[in-house]
């Protein structure tokens, strides 16, 4: 069974390959083949799956090791898979809602003439997150996890034409870089601690090491997963990712990519149970980027950008839960399975909205168009039921599982983390709310689009459709199924697993949640549905105005970073021309002046040669009867 | 009479050679300075051969004049030649030996 | 290793083939220009088999210089004409045959006489025989072992490089403006100057080392310094190390000394500056490895703190003014000096991460570069300006271009499954091991190489169409032929680097215990 795991990545790199070096007699086939081999993948991670369920607990990781990749003294690379419990998860939900992101696209991208470029580019995303979760060393998930930022840049850039896009696309790749410096530095404090970097064999020795490195580590790595998972500080590329096709912000930015920060961290679970500061730093980075992300997700009028802001927050419960230890680990994984499920049903609402209105964002010139989708208006329904933690549909199992763990932690910390999650669940049933009644409830606030044409709103064709109606059924059904299937039993010979008994008991803190989010959907209630929706923006509070900025943090990093970086690149170029080279042309240029004054001495009048002739015999006279005279 | 007289007239006879060759303009006198200043040099040779009584000096001093004679062609050969060239026979008129 | 000359003297007639080609080149009449260029293309095509037969035939377990050949040439001066291989050279003769025959498809039309100039116009054979010189002498200097002769070919080898740069210069300006020759000229004097100082204070460290060892031989006077029969003092062998090193870092080239390059590399056609950058350049980085480290470890060693230094600076430097530059030709010179700043902290890292890292980094470095610099020589030469403003939405007319251009720059800033990534990920560990913060400092190179490739990428190819561009024809098979085969050629290494580090791990081994170090151990011994 073990060879199957190659072929998981294999089968959509090939496809990758292929509609990419494939060229235009691929046009009218390309986006089939691209599905195809996505399904390929999905069927192999099924029956790997079967094949697991039906092994003990223990044996159920398999191993397969291709070639050596960098064979250099003393530092060993392979390419070579792991999959276990935790890798099977992820593999059911790339592989499974990548397919469906694959099938809605056909109908999405239909109208695009380089539709068979962005299967390419979609395929070459699938491989290349397989491969981040299948590794089985630090430096080949490094690699997925750059392959994965290049799917992210091509497709956010997808429509490179546009301006805001091809500088969203660079944005996003710069910010994950930064990232990723992170993840380099902790994989070379790994290979000079332990002298290698595979998960086996530095996991196992991780108690060995001090607590300094393995604080050093967990840093590096949260660093990592801030730029990936677009965590604060390095959260700015997600809503500026939205300018890239609405199925990309589905399968990457909302349901995939965006989550492989939680997975290294749940992965890397040995070294932060091993180093408290860093976890500690960890819930930290989780309950600020909640609450950031809620908070932005409250202000913003683009639908996808508001979608944006919730996924930045929903992470923001995942890092907080995986910053929470062995209590916290099998939530966040479970968080995210179901965060996948519904939000990328959201997006795909979302984009099925935007289909029928011209691809309007603007939620202020929605309005009313229940009647008009119906099923969109379904499906995304439940998708926001799930997300605002309806009792019974999936985030409600997942989302209450990490507030109670958040209690469970303990002290001061405990209560603090407690009282920040339960504060994000009731900012997100106010934004989803929000989202929900401007789209699909109160009057028509319709406008024809630049060209003039008035919006037709429809109900999408049946291939954006399906995907919806699986996602939804998968937000309805996913949390019950984890709940009562055994999740955590699944996953605890992997992340290892402790109950956490919060302080207040595990009922009290459910009938808060609910009671958050009750109060979320109200004010919400009272302010978008029994009022009309402006068409136009209001000024707003400070708060409103900073949070459609995204608070701040874009005037921030344009005035440190890119204003500041230039006068440094400006001024370093000055130097370099000016300073450095100058040097150099100096002393060229002061050579030439100094024998450009000695040869006004030959002026080519015959007396004036005669004279020093004269001169010259006169001295080397005098010199030599001086010499004589000593 | 005593020979060093004659070193004493050739130093002053040379010494007014270099002085016109420094001084005067005119190609043709610096030339014959130029002369001067050779027979200047002449006259010592020829001295000092009798002074030491061997005939080194003398040879010497016949090999000076038929360079100079040979001199005398080519330079005056230029001389003429930048005069007609120039309608000028002063030194200072041509600076043509830099580049 | 005297007298074990093989039957069959491979690494002379691997360098004698191009020589020889160039001569031919050159004489072939001015009429039949086509015949020159397909005569260059062959030769260089039978170094590349000639090459390749040398990669086949190194045995990396063997002895540690293999294909040796040896003979008396100036006997006075025990100056020897003493040839051979280990891994890095064999690696580096490799790139040097790889990149030639397609720097000299790339340059096809080149040298081509315009509709102005004279029938009796010859610098085609001119161009194409000097490129082939060119290689002849870099190759013979990855396998020259006599010290002597080595600094004959490291400066012989300005000679035609001179004349590359200043000779030939994109056709976009070519001839027509005053300005532009200027300038060219300008650079390649400027080129011409900064390694003629190099190489002469390496004369004098040459002449110094011999009157201190009385031989030039690299084996001879390595093998005297390691069983102690030949004692340098300390000071002496600190001159000399000086000596060599400051000629290598000017062709490295090394912060402060690196201002020649972008001017050679803007002025000169495109195939020129790959050769300059990933070809020339290298022999200065494997020097430093070879004679540097080779003839004198303990100098190295005391000089290694400021070495790492000067390349930490030329990373992030080379990077920071990369990003300003308005020029495309300008910022690929300014991304070099950055990564040349990589290898030589690989060399001086003194780890075998970081050395077989460095090695690994020449190789790839040139081909990625070379990817890159062609692609760029290709818009360049389309659209008639170097100046990055003067484009905009190429990838909408010519998207196989755009495609190859965002490949190259990938491979530039060290995506994984490139070449690149391996060698600087090794550098980057190996660099760490030994001297943490410099490595945390080599680290923000990954960003910033982002930072200037992604940009360059936007603001050529990326946005709405400029006018100028929208006729602009998308590659042609010639310039496929060009880039399709060095991506190849950089994806199979980025992921199946095993062929070149089997050659390159032994050579490392034998470097490492030539200045006695031995790479840091692991703090916690985890279970293999």
């Amino acid at each position: 069974m073990e060879n199957l795991i190659a072929l998981l990545v294999g089968a959509p790199l090939l496809g990758a390959a292929v509609l990419l070096c494939g060229g235009r007699r691929l046009d009218r086939t390309g986006h089939w083949i691209g599905t195809l081999l996505a399904a390929v993948s999905f069927a192999i991670g099924l029956a790997l799956f079967a094949d697991m369920l039906g092994k003990g607990a223990e044996e159920r990781a398999l191993y397969q090791r291709l070639f050596t990749w960098i064979p250099v003294e003393g530092f060993q690379a392979d390419i070579a898979f792991q999959l276990d419990q935790l890798s099977m998860t992820f593999v059911l939900l790339i592989s499974g809602v990548g397919t469906l992101i694959h099938v809605y696209s056909i109908g999405y991208m239909e109208h695009d003439e380089r539709r068979r470029r962005f299967f390419g580019y979609l395929n070459l995303f699938v491989a290349a997150m397989l491969l981040l979760v299948l590794a089985d060393n630090y430096l080949l998930l490094y690699f997925g996890w750059e392959g994965v930022g290049l799917a992210s840049y091509l497709l956010i850039g997808f429509w490179q034409h546009k301006p805001s896009a091809a500088t969203a696309a660079k944005k996003a790749f710069l910010v994950n870089r930064v990232g990723d410096i992170g993840l380099s530095i902790a994989i070379m404090i790994m290979f000079t601690t332990f002298g290698t970097f595979a998960f086996g064999p530095v996991l196992e020795a991780s108690g060995q090491a001090s607590q300094g490195t393995l604080t050093a580590i967990g840093l590096m790595l949260l660093l990592a997963a801030c730029g990936k998972s677009a965590q604060v500080p390095l959260q700015s590329w997600l809503g500026d990712a939205m300018e890239g096709p609405t199925p990309v912000s589905a399968l990457i930015h909302a349901a995939t990519m965006v989550t492989a920060g939680v997975y290294l961290i749940v992965r890397s679970a040995d070294i932060f149970n091993a180093a408290p500061d860093a976890q500690l730093v960890v819930t930290i980075v989780g309950a600020v980027t909640l609450l950031f992300g809620a908070i932005v997700g409250c202000a913003k009028d683009d639908i996808k950008k508001a979608l944006a802001g919730s996924t930045m927050s929903q992470i923001g419960y995942m890092i907080l839960a995986a910053g929470l230890g062995p209590i916290g680990y099998v939530f966040a994984i479970m968080h995210l399975v179901t965060h996948g499920f519904f939000k990328a049903g959201l997006f795909l609402g979302a984009g099925s909205v935007m289909h029928g209105m011209n691809d309007e964002v603007d939620m202020r010139k929605y309005g009313g168009l229940r009647t008009y989708m119906p099923v969109t208006f379904v499906t995304f329904g439940l998708g926001y039921l799930a997300i605002i933690g309806f009792p019974g549909l999936s985030g409600f199992f997942s989302k209450d599982k990490i507030i109670e763990a958040a209690f469970a932690k303990g002290g001061a910390e405990g209560w603090i983390l407690g009282a920040v999650t339960l504060l994000g669940a009731a900012i997100t049933a106010y934004y989803m709310t929000r989202v929900m009644l401007m789209t699909f409830f109160g009057e028509k606030r319709w406008q024809p689009d630049a060209d003039g044409n008035p919006p037709h709103p429809h109900e999408s064709p049946r291939s954006m459709v399906i995907p919806m109606v699986l996602l939804a059924v998968g937000s309805v059904a996913g949390g019950a199924v984890f709940e009562f299937a055994g999740f955590v039993e699944w996953l605890e010979p992997v992340t290892g697993y402790e109950h956490g008994h919060p302080p207040i008991g595990a009922a009290a803190v459910t009938a808060c949640t609910v009671a958050v989010m009750v109060i979320g959907v109200g004010l919400a209630y009272l302010q978008y549905g029994r009022r009309p929706v402006p068409a136009v923006a209001p000024r707003g509070s400070l708060l409103t105005r900073a949070a459609r900025r995204d608070l701040l943090q874009d005037d921030f990093n344009h005035a440190v970073f890119v204003t500041g970086g230039t006068h440094l690149t400006r001024s370093l170029v000055y130097v370099d021309h000016s300073l450095v080279d100058g040097v150099v042309n100096g002393t060229a240029a002061s050579v030439g002046g100094l024998s450009g004054r000695l040869r006004k001495l030959q002026n080519g009048y015959a007396r004036s040669y005669a004279v020093s002739m004269f001169g010259g015999t006169a001295v080397l006279i005098a010199a030599t009867l001086l010499m004589r005279a000593v | 009479m005593n020979p060093v007289n004659y070193l004493y007239l050739s130093a002053l006879l040379f010494t007014i050679g270099a002085a016109g060759v420094l001084i005067r303009r005119n190609a043709i006198v610096v030339f014959m300075c130029v002369e001067l200043m050779l027979n200047a040099c002449n006259l010592a040779f020829v001295t000092f051969s009798r002074m030491h009584g061997n005939l080194d000096g003398q040879i010497v001093a016949f090999f000076t004049m038929v360079v100079a004679a040979a001199e005398v062609v080519v330079g005056l050969a230029i001389i003429v030649s930048v005069f007609r060239a120039r309608h000028s026979a002063s030194v200072d008129d041509a600076s043509l030996m830099k580049l | 290793m005297f007298g074990t000359s093989t039957a069959f003297p491979l690494l002379t007639v691997t360098a004698a083939v191009p020589a020889v080609g160039a001569i031919l080149t050159a004489a072939v009449p001015a009429a039949r220009r086509t015949a020159a260029k397909w005569l260059a293309l062959l030769v260089s095509l039978a170094t590349l088999v000639l090459a390749g037969i040398v990669f086949a035939r190194f045995e990396p377990g063997g002895e540690r210089y293999q294909l040796t050949e040896s003979y008396a040439w100036i006997k006075d001066f025990g100056v020897r004409y003493e040839l051979g291989v280990d891994g890095i050279g064999v690696a580096l003769i490799a790139l040097t045959a790889l990149l030639v025959p397609f720097v000299i498809l790339a340059g096809w039309h080149d040298a081509d006489p315009l509709e102005t100039s004279s029938k009796r116009w010859r610098p085609t054979q001119g161009f194409f025989a000097l490129i082939l010189m060119v290689e002849a002498m870099v190759i013979l200097s990855f396998e020259a072992t006599d010290v002597f002769l080595f600094y004959i070919l490291f400066e012989a080898m300005l000679i035609p490089m001179y004349f590359l740069i200043g000779g030939f210069g994109d056709r976009a300006h070519a001839g027509s403006d005053e300005n532009a020759a200027a300038q060219r000229s300008y650079a390649a004097v400027k080129f011409l100057l900064y390694n003629l100082v190099g190489g002469l204070i390496m004369l004098a460290a040459v002449i110094g080392l011999y009157v201190v060892a009385g031989n030039f031989s690299l084996t001879e006077i390595a093998g005297a310094r390691a069983n102690g029969s030949l004692e340098i003092a300390t000071s002496t062998e600190r001159w000399l190390f000086l000596g060599f090193f400051f000629a290598f870092a000017v062709k490295a080239p090394l912060w402060p000394l690196h201002t020649w390059l972008p001017n050679a590399m803007g002025e000169a056609t495109a195939p020129v500056a790959v050769l300059i950058t990933a070809v020339v350049d290298k022999v200065g980085t494997f020097a430093m490895l070879r004679f540097c480290l080779g003839l004198f470890p303990e100098a190295s060693k005391w000089a290694t703190p400021a070495i790492v230094v000067l390349a930490l600076i030329s990373i992030v430097y080379g990077a920071l003014v990369a990003v300003g530059q308005r020029d495309i030709k300008r910022l690929v010179a300014y991304a070099s000096i950055s990564h040349f700043g990589f290898i030589i902290l690989g060399i001086f890292a003194m780890t075998s991460q970081g050395q077989s890292g460095a090695t690994l980094y020449m190789v790839n470095h040139g081909i990625s570069t070379a990817a890159l610099m062609l692609v760029a020589g290709f818009l360049i030469s389309r659209r008639g300006s170097r100046l990055i403003a003067d484009y905009g939405g190429v990838q909408k007319v010519a998207p196989v271009l755009a495609g190859t251009f965002l490949i190259g720059g990938l491979a530039t800033l060290s995506l994984p499954g490139i070449a690149p990534f391996v060698s600087e990920f090794l550098v980057l560990v190996g660099t760490y091991a030994r001297y943490p913060v410099a490595g945390v400092i080599a680290t923000t190179g990954i960003v910033l190489a982002a930072l200037y490739t992604l940009v360059l990428y936007q603001r050529t190819m990326t946005g709405p169409v400029k006018e100028e561009v929208r006729k602009l024809p998308d590659l042609r098979p010639r310039e496929l032929a060009v880039v399709v085969p060095l991506i190849a050629v950089l994806i199979f290494l980025g992921v199946f680097p095993k062929p070149l580090t089997d050659v390159v791990n032994p050579a490392v081994r034998h470097t490492m215990s030539d200045v006695q170090q031995k790479d840091p151990q692991p703090e916690v011994e985890a279970a293999k």
